[in-house]
């Protein structure tokens, strides 16, 4: 079980790895923290012509808050991303989420920009920052782009990233006073693919729901914003919102039935609407 | 991986505490590397797809897969074997625990386990039998039933926090 062969290109700046991107088209696969694509590399899932290894490139694992936006590095390690101080301060969900993704060591190596651009259905970054309303920023040899996180998933793997085009940061709008965060999973074991997750952004007025950002994982092909179970959430309470839940185009398997999701969906909102932070 | 046609790259990295040159396959991973490449054999190659954890190695300070990444990728890092983490004695009270406690009865999964410990205690000096179970969910071992494990890695901290 070894790779099959492939050129390695690891540039020093952005603009280098950008026009090499431009040119290997197709063929050229980024290369950060490889903890999907190296599984997929050993497995021969993957037969890239090219690797283009952004690890050396400076500058893309900043993590900083101004103004009110959260700005991530693509590159920046999910552990990095966890112990940040202004993660927690301006995304807890984030923080919430990192627990269930994985294992410490994969965290150690596994980026954000990464787990956007893979798009895994099950994974808990894309449901976090669809919640949350970010904006992913791209950068190709031909200038830069920005796409909100709504916009960015489009199916199994699938996103708006365009050949040439590499995630350079994601710009996370700060939590807002009076909101609250709640991130639950169900997974067979700790750190294996969510069976179903769901991300809660949430307000309220006196003990009334104002207003509600849900976004869920491990459930449909692509996240999306719950809109329909969001507004039965604020008009009618968690009975409505699950009733909304029941709308759900969920994915079917073997394993784990689409009624299923949908039942595991359900009960992640009712645990997550109890217990935001 | 030795065919004469086969895309190499020079490396020039710290292995534990040792500074060394080599010649990688562009596709070779740093564990396979470790072992055949460098002779170190206590890393041990499992699953080779990120799920089982015996290949954990320490790059930079910290612990990574070595089967999820490129030999060629360790080019300039300070890398730390089981090999070096014995020698330098950092892991001692954990090895003392783990054979106390029976911790191990083939010892494929050790290494691992070891050196995942390793980087729990040195962020957590008293971890509880949850978090110890967490940090090492990515560890997986065959054989112990994971109770003596998380018992050994417990009195390990309380040994190193006496």
């Amino acid at each position: 079980m070894k790779p099959a062969r492939f050129d390695y290109a690891r540039p020093e700046t952005l603009s280098d790895a950008l026009a090499i991107l431009a040119d290997g088209g197709a063929e050229a696969s980024v290369l950060a923290g490889g903890q999907s694509l190296m599984p997929m590399l050993n497995l021969r899932m993957a037969r890239p012509g090219m690797l283009v290894d952004i690890n050396r490139i400076p500058g893309l694992d900043a993590i900083a808050l101004a103004d009110g936006v959260l700005s991530i590095g693509a590159r920046a390690r999910h552990a990095e991303v966890l112990a940040s101080p202004l993660v927690r301060q301006a995304a807890p969900l984030l923080a919430q989420a990192l627990h269930h993704v994985a294992h410490p060591a994969i965290r150690n190596r596994g980026t954000l920009g990464g787990s956007l651009a893979l798009a895994d259905p099950a994974a808990e970054m894309p449901a976090c920052v669809t919640c949350l309303g970010a904006t992913i920023v791209l950068a190709s040899a031909s200038g830069k782009r920005r796409v909100a996180a709504e916009k960015f998933f489009l199916g199994v793997y699938a996103t708006a990233i365009e050949p040439g085009e590499l995630i350079l940061h994601v710009e996370i709008p700060a939590i807002r006073p009076g909101w609250t965060h709640a991130f639950q999973e169900v997974s067979r074991r700790h750190g294996d693919y969510a069976m179903a997750g769901l991300a809660l952004a949430l307000r309220r007025d006196g003990s009334r729901v104002a207003e509600a950002r849900i976004a869920l994982c491990g459930v449909e092909s692509a996240t999306r914003r719950q809109a329909e179970a969001e507004a039965a959430l604020v008009s009618g309470g968690v009975g409505a919102a699950c009733q909304m839940l029941g709308g759900l185009d969920a994915m079917g398997g073997d394993e784990v039935t689409a009624a299923h999701r949908i039942h595991l969906a359900r009960v992640l909102l009712r645990r997550a609407v109890g217990t935001e932070d | 991986m030795e065919l004469p046609d086969e895309p190499t790259a020079d490396i020039a990295l710290t292995l534990n505490g040792e500074a060394i040159r080599a010649r990688v396959p562009l596709r070779q991973n740093l564990v396979d590397w470790l072992r055949h490449g460098a002779g170190l054999t206590g890393s041990h190659v499992g699953c080779e797809h990120g799920v089982c954890g015996a290949c954990h190695v320490q790059v930079d300070g910290v612990v990574v897969r070595g089967c999820l990444m490129l030999a060629v990728q360790a080019d300039g890092a300070a890398v730390e074997t089981i090999e070096g983490a014995t020698s330098s004695g950092r892991i001692r009270a954990l090895q003392d625990a783990f054979f106390n406690r029976a911790a191990l009865q083939c010892g494929f999964c050790t290494p691992g386990m070891l050196l995942q410990a390793a980087e729990l205690l040195e962020r957590n000096p008293d971890p509880s039998r949850a978090e110890i179970r967490e940090a090492l969910s990515g560890n997986y071992c065959r054989c112990t039933g994971y109770h003596a494990i998380v018992d050994a890695v417990q009195a390990a901290a309380a040994s190193l926090r006496a």
